[in-house]
């Protein structure tokens, strides 16, 4: 395989992997997260805007980690600085 | 397909690029200047008022609030920095309402600029609130081994803030473009309203954040002495 096919390849497949297990982690904390401010909004339901405030902020946080795996994968597949070096080197030889 | 505003391009010179995301700035930064100037032309403390009037001051309330319950003692310093930081963002995300705009919030390069705002505004604010040394002594806190980790800590918080606004803006606006490629329209109408909704939550965050970053440098150690004499005396 020469180098044009074997960076393509590379890049789909991690682009692929990226995301797959990159939203894994983020899902699980956000499960717990969710689960833990229920428990306690049905203890403390006059807190309930302190609660959903913090709830949302703390999302926010965890759904950033998803997000750069996200950029990653994009820039893998629509950015990909090595794959349009090797475009640049074959279309000038 | 591009991935930012940043690569269409309406005019140039030279190396001066007027790009999309550019123009819709301009384009933001007018409707909200303009329209709140219309809108305060007069004011009125009677008990009619204009129905704009009337949504500007839910706005400015509600975000003094919030600024409040963060733990800012004087919201009002705060209110001018906070809110245009979620008014902005705020109303970049609304707009996509509009056929044929694209987000500027959606290119690295405006995440960024308003991630180094709130960079310089943290110690802007705190230099201000406990003096150059008594913000510099903060770094020290607990013990100056933490020196170097609350350093990287500043950095990594607004490396955090811009990518986190691009990649949210980013990825709706990406999936809402490859889904009108390839579905009907009732999926890329579905798809703009979660990203409606993550737009406007996002704009929360960058400001809520943003406020706690500040009230996390104004806090004081020691309790602030009031200027009153004490009675007696």
């Amino acid at each position: 395989m020469d180098s044009l096919t074997i960076i393509a390849v590379a890049s789909i497949v991690i682009a692929g992997l990226t995301t797959g297990f990159g939203t894994m982690g983020p899902a699980l904390a956000e499960g717990r997260a969710v689960a833990t401010a229920l428990t306690a909004l049905a203890q403390q339901p006059d807190a309930s805007a302190t609660i959903t405030r913090t709830l949302f902020v703390g999302l926010a946080m965890i759904e950033s980690t998803a997000i750069y795996c996200f950029v990653v994968s994009m820039i893998l597949i629509f950015a990909n600085p090595f794959w349009n070096l090797a475009i640049a080197h074959a279309a000038g030889k | 397909m591009d991935l930012s505003p940043d690569q269409t391009i309406f005019w140039q010179y030279g190396v001066i690029k007027l790009n999309a995301t550019i123009v819709f700035t301009w384009g933001l930064m007018f409707v909200l200047a303009v329209g709140s100037k219309l809108i305060t032309r007069k004011l009125s403390t009677e008990l009619t008022r204009s129905r704009w009037q009337n949504l500007l001051e839910i706005v400015v309330t509600g975000i003094v609030q919030q600024i409040e319950e963060v733990g800012l003692r004087d919201p009002r310093t705060y209110l001018g920095f906070l809110g245009t930081l979620f008014l902005f963002v705020a109303a970049a995300a609304l707009a996509t309402v509009i056929p044929g705009y694209e987000p500027p919030t959606g290119s690295l390069s405006t995440t960024t600029a308003l991630a180094l705002c709130v960079l310089v505004a943290v110690p802007a604010f705190g230099i201000a609130d406990q003096g150059l040394g008594g913000y510099l002594k903060s770094y020290m806190e607990p013990t100056f081994m933490m020196l170097p980790f609350n350093i990287i800590s500043e950095v990594s918080r607004t490396l955090a803030l811009a990518v986190r606004l691009f990649g949210n803006m980013m990825s709706g606006a990406m999936i809402i473009a490859i889904l009108l490629t390839i579905t009907p329209f009732l999926f890329p109408i579905l798809m703009t309203a979660l990203g409606l909704l993550t737009g406007m939550v996002q704009a929360y965050i960058f400001s809520i954040l943003a406020a706690v970053y500040i009230a996390a440098a104004t806090r004081t150690r020691k309790p602030r002495l009031t200027s009153t004499p004490a009675p007696g005396t």
